[in-house]
């Protein structure tokens, strides 16, 4: 998706690796014997991948079609050629060896699935199922012709059986199944419970490719097997039950011999046709499993799975390779650049964190967190990482991990350190009892004498941790302790942050900012801020940071009503944003984060020159990952997509920042909490004309209007009437100047 | 394919005090052995030379015992009344002791029958010990006078009269035949110089003296008295370096270990402390009754502690060939295991085939991983592990309560189980680092249970004893939060005044000044 915005902009989608549920992640795979090459096709997002299974490298990207791509399929007069259809109600045919389009059919409704039968004859032919309309099509050329009514819109509940004699489809507590040559239908239902309180609902559907049998799969983790389905009356089913969950995929194996089965366990399960007790297990694959794909030759199978990986399994039931994007999933912790990989570190897996690298666009590896075997069960509350934060050098890593609610809640800090030898950040202290109550923020001190954490939590009192060896013992490996713990009248703190050279440490409690010094710990000072609890603070850096001189504290908030999907770029030293962009994605933006680039843009045009030396990313309620990019990036992205991985050398600066989110539920009023300080320009302006226009960070009372949506962006800074002198002192000197 | 991930076994830290050099050093002796005296031993010395017999003051005898055995090889039985301060000659041939009469006697080591007895002071003698020539007692008594006696002539050689109450403690200097140190009950430390004649340093100890002390060097002085520890630089005229308050009853004795000279005292509240060369106390010995005397062998071999009891508590020095042979006792297993092949050293074209890893897991793993909770829950209850590890079998029931089938383990056992696992929650639940899940597991067993325990009565009587045992540790509990409540209250009455003493403080330095003026 590629939209062109007034100012010449364009909005480069990153990457859309997650389909939600009604669209599929269709995986392919296909064996090429002739060139001896083995290749997975799958849609991802608008556009098809192609992977190659033995390097999981990504050989090509099939791009064209204008929405989510919902279903992938191999001609079977030609086995150089795929089809794929998508939500934008066009198929296209294309050559996966080389990546060309060859042609497209244009149907006009969204097509949420794509079938193919190679014995009629000559002609493909192609299902596709339209959910507004519940009509079932059979399209040869550019005629349509229904076949079946009322079909589910899951993919995985029609299969084509028996050399495609006959199609099979389910839905809901039905099955239907409809003869080619009788051109019959013949419907079989279950009841909704029996006597035990099973769920029969049909949830997929497979057939059997050398013999009359169709396997179901139910709600309740049941696989049924009917055969004799060409009789209205004398059918007849044997149940088989292992899973414990509604079965998401069932496929038989190219020969028949075995039936594969998944579902949200995670567990793939390979049934034996001929003796029906035997079951192989091939469990911890990933998230829950949504599509089972079976290579033509049945040397190779491959699961979907719904944390956007697909694994690619050998017949022997070995795992040969894995394909993994950016992990969908709940995402709570920040959105943090860790400075040594420069890789996005957020949530990954369930207990770990992802490290997926945006220069490579692919992930890098997870760390486990919670270092706790996960299970695949719904309704069971489990530990999930919370918070992350690196310090600058990235030498160390604190976690959070929670598990409960209110009453019964249990959570961890964990403190990684960064092995050199190991190359690998190792578990250096687990603090179980931190703190009374939920941690809701915490930062390393960015001071290079010593290591320190400050954590603050919903008891009323901020813990500072110290990095130190014992010094009776010297065997033991330095630890983590608590060095200070502190309170400000019983109020909750809700933000820490230190100053860029680690000497001050600002702790906000709801409207109080207090300020400490961090050698002493003592309280130096406190600022009030009336209007309303303080959401995130931050000291100013780089350009800024010369008014801590003066004891200057940058504290700015910004307010943000979230009516549509916009996104504000502001500059310290400006009241009005630097950069607007309107609708820039579907739902809401949820996090963003400025990541520093490989090498420096020169843009010539002013209004982008924040993008120069950085990239913003941001996160969508979709968990898609999109960043800007500029014309001529774009240009060049589109020419050599190898220039993408070209590994980034450039220095760290200690540059990211991030900005923080937060979502009232108030209708769709979703205020959007801005911090800005992004020092993205920090070269690009002159330091006198700086020095001028700088008070308006200290005063700050702006109302800015735009057409739409009312930004009410205000903020105050009391500062005590000493201050206040100081700083007219230090203006008045700089007027001077 | 990730691998089963083993139940997470948490380590807590150690409670307690923390495991250094000096407490392992100190903790190197072998159970005390116990002798007993006839009254309260008041005096212990080591022979300075080998094979450093020790002589025991107690009563109205003087024992002389052997580092190794536990009966006397020499007993001084003369004394119609208490003797006191038993001590040797630098040879260690000759013993001189002060008495309740005032009498001192000087002993040959081998003989039973004093060799000289030294008559002048009118009251009891409590401190006698030779001068480092050899040839001259010097005495300390309770008529307030030091007296110097001539071994050879058995005559009184001078008398000084300086402290004006009982001298109870002295010391001798190793280095200079002229120079001993006595201390008084007149809080008063005096060090003595024959060639002058009198007193040439006195320190103020503020309470009685007990027990002087000099280091080898001879520079420092330890003096103990009341509940203080004072060590002064006699090279600079006597200051005091440092005032040690560790113990709460008086300090009766004090000496020093010769490796490092580490200073050990003890005292009247039952424990011997080990200082550091900082002063720090690095280790402490628990004693049954009161502390009178103390002494430690040369190479810290020995070390002895006499108690108001009459009871004398030896300690031995553990060596590494006493643990060397506990080790050779032990077999060696056969080695009856031959891997095939382990010599080989693969050449340069093989291709290796790395054979997978397989991962080992205990057996409530593996349970765990065929989701058999029940019995994952038995294996983690077993005798050994129950006892030995009562942190594993809470690591799995805590494991069991993430998965949530914690009451399934828990149900369906018989009385034999049941009263096994009420066992095991009765000696931990109380327990503050198994509390947390210990408790929920006690609170699913009444739920579970509650309707059939009475069919039997071990398990009836066990969940009685359960119940008393939370009730206690209730108790317990309200009472801490009273003392924590008394505490805070002592804080919030003493945090005002600090903020008060902020702007008040410059009158009271003021103040302070004019004193030091």
């Amino acid at each position: 998706m590629v939209l062109h915005s007034i100012g010449g902009f364009l909005v480069h989608k990153m990457r859309d690796p997650v389909l939600d549920n009604t669209a599929w992640l269709k995986t392919y795979y296909y064996y090429y014997c002739y060139f001896l090459c083995r290749f997975l096709i799958c849609g991802s997002g608008d556009s098809v991948k192609v992977f190659s299974t033995s390097t999981e490298e990504c050989v090509h990207v099939l791009e064209g079609h204008t929405d989510q791509v919902t279903g992938v399929a191999l001609n079977p007069a030609n086995h150089l050629q795929v089809y794929s259809c998508s939500a934008d109600g066009t198929v296209r045919l294309w050559d996966f060896i080389d990546g060309i389009l060859i042609k497209t059919f244009i149907f006009g409704y969204p097509i949420l699935s794509l079938y193919v039968s190679e014995k009629h004859a000559g002609n493909f032919q192609l299902l596709a199922l339209h959910l507004p309309k519940v009509p079932d099509q059979e399209v040869e050329a550019k005629d349509m012709f229904a076949v079946l009514c009322d079909i589910s819109p899951n993919p995985g509940s029609t299969a084509f059986g028996q050399g495609g004699e006959y199609i099979a489809s389910a839905l809901g507590l039905r099955l239907n199944v409809y003869f080619f040559r009788k051109q019959k239908t013949y419907r079989f239902s279950l009841k909704a419970t029996d006597k035990k309180g099973a769920k029969n609902a049909f949830t997929c559907v497979a057939c059997h490719p050398k013999d009359d049998c169709i396997a179901t799969g139910h709600e309740d983790g049941k696989i049924r097997l009917w055969r004799n389905f060409n009789q209205k009356k004398e059918y007849t089913y044997s149940t088989q039950h292992w899973h414990h969950n509604a079965v998401s995929s069932l496929c038989f194996t190219p020969e028949g011999m075995h039936l594969l089965s998944g579902g949200v366990e995670s567990v793939l399960v390979q049934w034996h046709c001929e003796e029906v007790n035997k079951k192989d297990f091939l469990p911890r694959l990933g998230g829950a499993i949504s599509h089972i794909a079976v290579s033509s030759d049945g040397q190779m199978y491959c699961t979907s799975h719904s944390d956007n990986k697909i694994n690619i399994i050998h017949c022997s039931f070995k795992l040969s390779a894995v394909i993994q994007g950016l992990v969908k999933g709940n995402i709570w912790t920040d959105l943090v650049i860790d400075s040594r990989t420069k890789a996005l570190v957020m949530n990954g897996r369930p207990g770990h964190l992802q490290f997926y690298s945006l220069q490579q666009d692919k992930q890098l590896y997870s760390l486990d967190i919670v270092q706790q075997e996960y299970i695949y069960e719904e309704g069971l509350d489990q530990f999930e990482v919370m918070k992350a934060v690196f310090d600058v050098r990235g030498n160390w890593l604190a976690t959070v991990e929670e598990r409960g609610r209110d009453s019964d809640l249990e959570f961890a800090l964990k403190l990684w350190g960064f092995n050199e030898s190991a190359q690998s950040l190792e578990l250096n202290t687990t603090i179980t009892a931190a703190h009374q109550d939920r941690i809701t923020s915490m930062c390393f001190s960015p001071s290079t004498e010593t290591t320190m954490l400050v954590t603050a939590a919903k008891d009323g009192q901020f813990k500072v941790w110290l990095l130190g060896t014992d010094s009776e013992t010297q065997k033991e490996q330095a630890s983590w302790s608590c060095d200070f713990v502190g309170s400000y009248h019983g109020l909750q703190p809700t933000n820490c942050c230190f100053s860029s050279d680690g000497s001050l440490l600002a702790v906000s409690f709801e409207e109080v900012v207090t300020v400490w010094s961090s050698d002493t710990w003592g309280l130096l000072t406190t600022l009030c801020q009336p209007p309303g609890p303080i959401r995130e603070l931050c000291f100013g850096r780089l350009s800024c940071s010369k008014y801590l001189a003066c004891l200057h504290l940058a504290v700015t908030c910004f307010l943000f009503d979230k009516l549509l999907e916009h996104v504000f770029v502001f500059r310290p030293s400006e009241p009005r944003p630097l950069f607007t962009q309107k609708a820039v994605c579907e739902g809401k933006v949820q996090r963003c984060v400025f990541a520093p680039r490989a090498e420096p843009l020169d843009s010539c045009d002013e209004r982008f020159q924040w993008l120069n030396r950085s990239r913003l990313y941001y996160l969508t309620e979709k968990m898609e990952l999109l960043s800007f990019s500029t014309q001529t990036e774009d240009e060049r992205i589109l020419k050599s997509r190898k220039q993408l991985l070209v590994d980034d050398s450039v220095a760290v600066t200690p540059f990211y920042l991030l900005l923080g989110k937060h979502r009232r539920q108030q209708e769709e009023e979703d205020k959007l909490n801005f911090m800005t300080n992004q020092v993205s320009e920090r070269t690009q302006h002159p330091q006198a004309s700086v020095a001028v226009k700088e008070h308006v960070l200290f005063f700050f009372f702006l109302l800015l209007k735009i057409i739409v949506l009312k930004i009410v962006l205000f903020s105050f800074i009391q500062y005590g009437t000493s201050l206040e002198e100081e700083w007219r002192d230090t203006q008045s000197k700089l007027l001077e100047v | 394919m990730a691998s089963f991930k083993p139940t997470k076994v948490y380590t807590y830290p150690k409670l307690g005090e923390k495991v250094t050099e000096d407490t392992l050093y100190w903790k190197n002796y072998k159970a005390p052995v116990q002798i007993k005296e006839f009254g309260a031993v008041t005096k212990i010395e080591f022979s300075p030379v080998a094979p450093h017999n020790y002589v025991v003051t107690a009563s109205t005898r003087i024992q002389v015992y052997r580092p190794q055995s536990q009966e006397p090889v020499q007993s001084f039985t003369r004394f119609r009344d208490t003797a006191y301060g038993g001590s040797f000659r630098g040879d260690g041939k000759l013993v001189v002791a002060g008495s309740e009469e005032g009498l001192i006697r000087l002993f040959d080591v081998g003989g039973r029958v004093a060799l000289r007895q030294f008559r002048g002071h009118s009251k009891a003698v409590h401190v006698t010990s030779f001068l480092s020539d050899g040839y001259r007692v010097v005495s300390g008594s309770d008529d307030l006078s030091c007296r110097m006696w001539d071994v050879a002539s058995g005559t009184q050689l001078s008398s000084y009269t300086e402290h004006t109450d009982y001298v109870r403690a002295g010391a001798a200097s190793r280095l200079n035949p002229d120079l001993y140190i006595t201390g008084s009950y007149d809080h008063t430390v005096k060090l003595f110089d024959m060639r002058v004649g009198g007193s040439v340093m006195t320190m103020q100890h503020g309470h009685p003296v007990e027990s002087v002390l000099l280091y080898p060097s001879e520079a420092l002085l330890v003096s103990a008295g009341g509940r203080y520890v004072k060590v002064w630089d006699l090279l600079k005229g006597g200051q005091q370096l440092v005032s040690l308050k560790n113990h709460h009853k008086t300090v009766t004795c004090a000496c020093l270990s010769t490796t490092d000279n580490k200073l050990l005292t003890g005292s009247l509240d039952r424990h011997v402390k080990v200082y550091n060369s900082s002063y720090k106390v690095v280790h402490n010995f628990d004693y049954a009754t009161s502390i009178l005397s103390l002494a430690v062998a040369p190479d810290d071999e020995v070390m002895a502690v006499g108690m108001t009891n009459g009871v004398l508590s030896v300690r031995q020095k553990k060596h590494t060939n006493d643990k060397q042979e506990v080790l050779t006792k032990r077999r060696r297993t056969p080695a009856y295991r031959v891997f095939k092949g382990k010599n080989y050293i693969p050449k340069q074209d093989d291709f290796l085939v790395s054979k997978p890893v397989k991962q080992h897991l205990q057996k409530y793993d593996r349970q765990l991983k065929s989701f058999q909770v029940s019995k994952a829950l038995d294996s983690a209850l077993e005798t050994w592990r129950r006892f030995h590890n009562p942190e594993v079998t809470v690591a799995v029931m805590i494991e069991l309560n993430r998965r949530g089938t914690l009451k399934n383990a828990l149900s369906g056992r018989d009385e034999q189980s049941l009263t096994m696992l009420l066992n095991f929650l009765i000696k931990h639940v109380t327990d503050p680092r198994f509390s947390r899940i210990l408790l929920m597991v006690s609170d699913m067993i009444i739920d579970l249970y509650h309707d059939v325990a009475p069919q039997s009565s071990i398990v009836e009587r066990l969940f009685q004893r359960l119940l008393e045992l939370l009730g206690r540790e209730a108790e317990l509990q309200q009472e801490l939060l009273q003392v924590l409540g008394i505490l805070d209250t002592l804080f919030a009455s003493l945090a005002p005044r600090q903020e008060v003493s902020g702007p008040a403080a410059p009158p009271i330095m003021l103040g302070s000044q004019q004193q030091a003026a």
